[in-house]
């Protein structure tokens, strides 16, 4: 009896434990950035620019997102230090003019309607309340692509049941409904479905 | 989006169609259709099947003939459609009062269309198909439905939502005003949108000639029909009309 149930324990651990580290890596696949990006190199004392400077929001209140590479250009005409990551940049992207195909974290559902002003400039979120510390990043973190629906991680959340594994910086209905809720700012699904 | 309570301003968005100018000619059911992403409909389509938000309908009075553009009439009071929604994907929205239909939530189970006395509402049969190249001129303010669910006039809310970030842009509080896109289109300047609460709007709402269709149900439509010729007014009210009491 003794034996039967250490046997059935040791036996549902190892599924157990390779169901969890599997699972993560069937649902999802990691796709590679066009180019590696570091924040940190750009903003603050090192590079001395703004947030603002690259994420800026148009006159019809929308946001642009991550910049053209028009922008990148204005600065790296020509590779500036000498690292083979700029030399790449400027060969690969700037030279030819193809603009980088860079995988956004936070891309939301088609049928989501996210207003960045209505958040940031009215609302006054800070960036980092759902983009993490991104802009503190020396690194691109891992992109992560689901492979049945199409999205990123971070839009899907890393939380897969009651055990609150939740990883900072995810985008999910219920992180928008909790932040709305909290603000008495719930209204109607259409507020944010369109 | 505005915080609810006392110092909130909410809007009554209305619409009032002057059906002595409106000639019939449907350029309101195209703007509608591209504005809002409803696919043309296929060659086997009927009118049940087909997909509309906007039609017009003609009215044979004897003398000139009249055409009465109908869409979501946006009910005001008891909602039907809302009501007897199981999945409450059917939302009366306090800040806008527009009627909301979530396609997230819907079931397909077509009894709000059972409950529309307007007939407003039309069901998806078939997922969307697209002519070749088209698909790219899709509007990305407003989503594509699949099939399965119902789907009706919202008074363009892609276009209040575009309209509410420019105004969180600017600073601006309060109600935002906006054109849907049935109303921006009419080469008759027929279709009319406002606030209810802008007196100068409702003034005109309940001028004399002003009527609303199936107004015995008291379910409170915020689309308004006006004209000047008592026969058209005739022909709509005996419509359906209810006994109360």
């Amino acid at each position: 009896m003794i034996r039967t149930g250490i046997l059935f324990l040791a036996g549902f651990s190892v599924a157990f434990s390779a169901g969890w580290w599997s699972m993560p890596r069937i649902l999802y696949r990691e796709e590679p950035q066009p180019v590696q990006f570091s924040h940190i190199a750009h903003v603050g004392e090192k590079g001395g620019m703004s947030c603002e400077d690259c994420h800026s929001f148009r006159v019809d209140g929308t946001f642009a997102g991550v910049p053209k590479l028009e922008s990148c250009a204005g600065c790296h005409s020509a590779p500036l230090g000498e690292t083979q990551a700029e030399k790449d940049f400027i060969a690969r992207f700037v030279e030819p003019g193809i603009e980088p195909q860079w995988k956004i974290y936070a891309r939301q559902p088609d049928n989501a309607w996210f207003p960045h002003s209505a958040h940031v400039q009215r609302g006054k979120v800070a960036c980092e309340k759902c983009h993490g510390d991104i802009g503190k990043s020396d690194r691109l973190p891992v992109y992560r692509v689901h492979r049945f629906t199409g999205y990123p991680e971070d839009v899907m959340g890393k939380r897969t049941g009651p055990l609150g594994l939740k990883r900072a910086g995810g985008m999910r209905m219920d992180d928008c409904v909790a932040c709305h809720r909290q603000n008495r700012l719930e209204h109607s699904c259409l507020d944010c479905h369109k | 989006m505005r915080k609810l309570g006392a110092e909130t301003k909410t809007a009554r968005y209305a619409m009032l169609i002057d059906l002595d100018r409106c000639n019939g000619c449907g350029a309101c059911m195209v703007a509608c259709a591209v504005e809002n992403n409803v696919p043309p409909p296929q060659a086997s389509a009927t009118p049940r099947t087909g997909l509309n938000w906007l039609r017009v309908f003609r009215l044979k009075t004897g003398g000139r003939d009249a055409f009465i553009p109908v869409m979501c009439m946006q009910c005001e009071d008891e909602t039907p459609c809302q009501s007897v929604c199981p999945q409450k994907a059917v939302e009366f929205d306090p800040v806008t009062g527009i009627v909301g239909q979530i396609p997230e939530r819907c079931l397909g189970c077509r009894y709000c269309m059972a409950a529309c006395p307007y007939q407003a509402r039309v069901f998806n049969w078939r997922d969307p198909q697209w002519p070749a190249g088209m698909e790219k001129a899709l509007n990305p303010r407003v989503s594509v439905r699949q099939r399965g669910t119902v789907e009706k006039c919202n008074f363009c809310h892609g276009r209040w939502q575009a309209a509410l970030e420019k105004a969180a842009h600017d600073g601006e509080e309060g109600p935002v005003h906006y054109t849907p896109a049935c109303a921006e289109a009419c080469p008759a300047q027929a279709i009319r949108f406002g606030d209810l609460n802008d007196e100068e709007f409702a003034a005109a709402c309940h001028e004399q000639g002003v009527f609303r269709l199936l107004d015995t149900l008291g379910t409170g439509p915020k689309v308004f029909y006006r004209t000047s010729r008592a026969e058209v007014r005739e022909a709509t009210r005996g419509f359906g009309e209810v006994r109360r009491g």
